[in-house]
């Protein structure tokens, strides 16, 4: 199957990207303080900064990622919204908001800062700083990689041309400028992914045509097989789903990362900043079958063939086809020999389906790209190529904006710079913009020389994440909770999930990134999820139990300085004036009352 | 803060809409909708529909700054100017 844009999909690309620069040069006359540059002026409506949340997050490695998924686990892939994200999501609104937003702290390591001290701020600021600017390389990377092999474009070209469009748009305008963008990116995707889902499921007919094409029960309920790890897919059992997915990881990112908070800071008052959670959660809620559905249905149709281009699938060597083989275009043939429905085989160099146990290891990232190949004709095809780049750079805007401001305000205000004038930290925000990218290009190559460097650092980024929601909810809901304990915590917790994963290793692994890498193996995971969800345990519960040991042994601080930061010291929030259908604890009933029902109905 | 945002997506969807009903128009009957869509020639129902998005979008944000203007004529009812446009910088 080979990829056909054309000129009317170019004309389509062109016009995204000038309204996406225009956004930047006509916000530019906008930003006049770093307050109006990092944190919008507070001033963004509510609907808007709920469509940013969810579009920031609304990266790569969900719509390429959740579609892989979708092809190898099934509709179980929901799991990763409607357990590991809407819970949390309706938590930080409801009980979160009030103390990110209350407290008018600039940044998620600020608030960190005014609860505990400034050590606990110095560590997530800087971990946080180093995470944001490696994800956004690696979403480089994967974008310039999937550019390259789908419409046959230079690698280089690829990563220079969007680093270039990203830094034009948020140097200029800011988060503002981010956050326009990512609601311009939402609609785009949603209204770039419909008709793919539209035309998948009318080609296998429909939701049961489905089922009945992939021929496994477990592939197609969320909930039945969960029982054991051996009957399911995913190889997980419901209470690490529940616990590792569900508590850990879902609450740590969504209620403690700066990346997502940030669009809520941004509000014009407490009550936006509480509702942006919950109106994301409805688009959230249904995004699975936007982006886990067209990777199940890749796995079951045949590929699109032009009588014109039967001719150039080449001819069998030892038993598979030559993989890569150069069309009339600028794009290589992608074979589908060896691969399932079409979704192709992972490649070697030589071009040969890589092989691991005895059989062909499938390149599941490419499920929902080769799915718009596959269903659009010129035309959408330049719309769905523009919302898969809007994933990209929404993933990537989102880092920036974050990098800059953690950057500017935890990390250089706060060590290297104190007391500047406004104007120079508004200089600072946008110098690090240029410098936040310019690294996260370098990452970018770094990750396509040396692939296990990214995995080495991706797994430490999870053994410091893994234990932040411990300490947040202990600062937020526990008064005694102490700044060295709340320290002494997040070490011990990025600690024991480091001595977890490395003696553990899940079955048919070899020790080194994927665990074991301590020697002994003293136990064996049915799955590497399974693998990442109980590190994530442990490290939350050695963090949750050291920062209350250590802070029962410390002073704590005066509880007039708590005020505004901890449950029990600040008012409730109060939403008069409002209309009953506007208030954030109605909001909440309505998305938990419809997740039950989406969990029932694909139980 | 800045401009609606709602203005922009309009043009963008209704500047998309246009290209690919035009598109679609032209190439009825093509091959390619055979090969890809069915047999459906998505390009023109789609663009129909993109465009209808965009104008929606484009109407809202006309109304927005119609409620906005007359909020600034009544300028001591800043409520309203808030609840019309969101935008507390408004005024």
């Amino acid at each position: 199957m080979r990829p056909h844009p054309h000129w009317i999909d170019y004309s389509v690309i062109a016009v995204y990207f000038s309204f996406v620069l225009g956004i930047g040069v006509v916000l530019k006359k906008y930003m006049k303080t770093s307050t109006d540059f990092f944190l919008s002026g507070r001033s963004i409506p509510a609907w808007i900064t709920g469509l940013a949340f969810l579009s920031a997050n609304l990266g790569a490695q969900e719509v390429i990622g959740m579609g892989a998924s979708g092809a190898k686990y099934g509709i179980a892939t929901s799991h990763f919204y409607w357990v590991g994200a809407i819970p949390a999501m309706v938590f930080v609104g409801l009980f979160m908001m009030p103390f990110y937003y209350g407290s008018r702290a600039r940044s998620v390591p600020e608030y960190l800062k005014l609860r505990f001290d400034e050590k606990t701020r110095g560590l997530n600021a800087i971990s946080f700083a180093v995470m944001t600017v490696f994800s956004s390389g690696v979403s480089m990377y994967a974008m310039g990689k999937l550019l390259q092999l789908l419409l046959g474009w230079n690698f280089n070209a690829a990563i220079i041309v969007s680093a270039l469009v990203v830094l034009a748009y948020t140097f200029l305008g800011g988060l503002t400028s981010a956050i326009y963008n990512e609601v311009l990116q939402f609609f785009l995707i949603v209204i770039g992914f419909i008709p793919l889902v539209y035309l998948g499921l009318k080609d296998v007919g429909g939701w049961e045509g489905l089922k009945a094409r992939i021929g496994n029960d477990a592939m197609v309920h969320s909930w039945k097989y969960l029982g054991s790890p051996s009957a399911n897919p995913m190889g997980v059992e419901w209470f690490s789903m529940l616990m590792g997915l569900g508590f850990v990881l879902s609450f740590g990112y969504w209620c403690t990362d700066f990346l997502v908070v940030q669009r809520a800071m941004a509000a014009d008052s407490m009550t936006s900043a509480r509702r942006t959670p919950l109106i994301a959660a409805f688009p959230k809620m249904l995004f699975p079958f936007l982006v886990i559905l067209p990777g199940m249905i890749a796995g079951v149709v045949s590929a699109a063939t032009m009588s014109s281009d039967a001719h150039k699938i080449a001819p069998a060597k030892d038993g598979y086809a030559v993989v890569a083989q150069r069309g009339t275009g600028g794009a290589d043939e992608i074979s589908l020999e060896g691969g399932k429905g079409i979704i192709p085989a992972k490649v070697d160099e030589n071009g040969r389906p890589m092989m691991k146990e005895g059989q062909i290891v499938l390149d599941y990232d490419l499920a929902t790209p080769m799915m718009l190949v596959r269903y659009f004709p010129s035309g959408l095809l330049g719309l769905g190529l523009c919302a898969l780049m809007a994933s990209f750079m929404s993933g990537m805007a989102g880092n920036t904006t974050a990098f800059n401001s953690v950057w500017t305000y935890d990390i250089y205000q706060s060590y290297l710079n104190k007391g500047a004038s406004d104007e120079h930290y508004l200089w600072m925000g946008r110098a690090a913009t240029v410098f936040g990218l310019a690294v996260s290009v370098a990452a970018a190559y770094i990750a396509r020389q040396f692939n296990n460097i990214m995995d080495v650092l991706q797994l430490v980024f999870a053994f410091v994440n893994a234990p932040l929601f411990a300490t947040f909810l202990l600062g937020m809901f526990w008064k005694r909770a102490t700044g060295n304990g709340a320290f002494c915590g997040l070490l011990s917790g990025t600690a024991a999930a480091a001595v977890h994963h490395g003696l553990t290793l899940p079955v048919g692994s070899t020790p080194g990134v994927k665990g074991g890498f301590l020697g002994t193996i003293v136990h064996r995971y049915p799955s590497e999820m399974a693998q990442n969800f109980w590190t994530a345990i442990f490290a939350w519960t050695t963090c949750f139990v050291v920062t209350i040991v250590i802070s029962m042994m410390t002073k704590p601080r005066p509880e007039a300085e708590l005020k505004g930061l901890v449950y029990s010291l600040t008012d409730r929030p109060e939403d008069h004036g409002l209309s009953w259908y506007q208030k954030p604890s109605v909001l909440a009933v309505v998305v938990l009352t419809v997740l039950l029902v989406l969990n029932w109905a694909f139980w | 803060m800045g401009f609606d945002i709602r203005l922009p997506i309009g043009m963008m969807f209704t500047v998309f809409g246009l290209l690919v009903t035009g598109y679609g128009a032209a190439t009825r009957g093509d091959e390619m909708y055979e090969v890809h869509s069915l047999g459906i020639n998505i390009n023109l129902y789609w663009g129909v529909i993109m465009i209808a998005f965009g104008a929606v979008m484009l109407l809202l944000a006309r109304r927005g700054a119609a409620a906005l203007r007359s909020a600034i004529v009544h300028s001591d009812d800043h409520d309203a100017a808030k609840q019309a446009t969101g935008d507390r910088k408004a005024h």
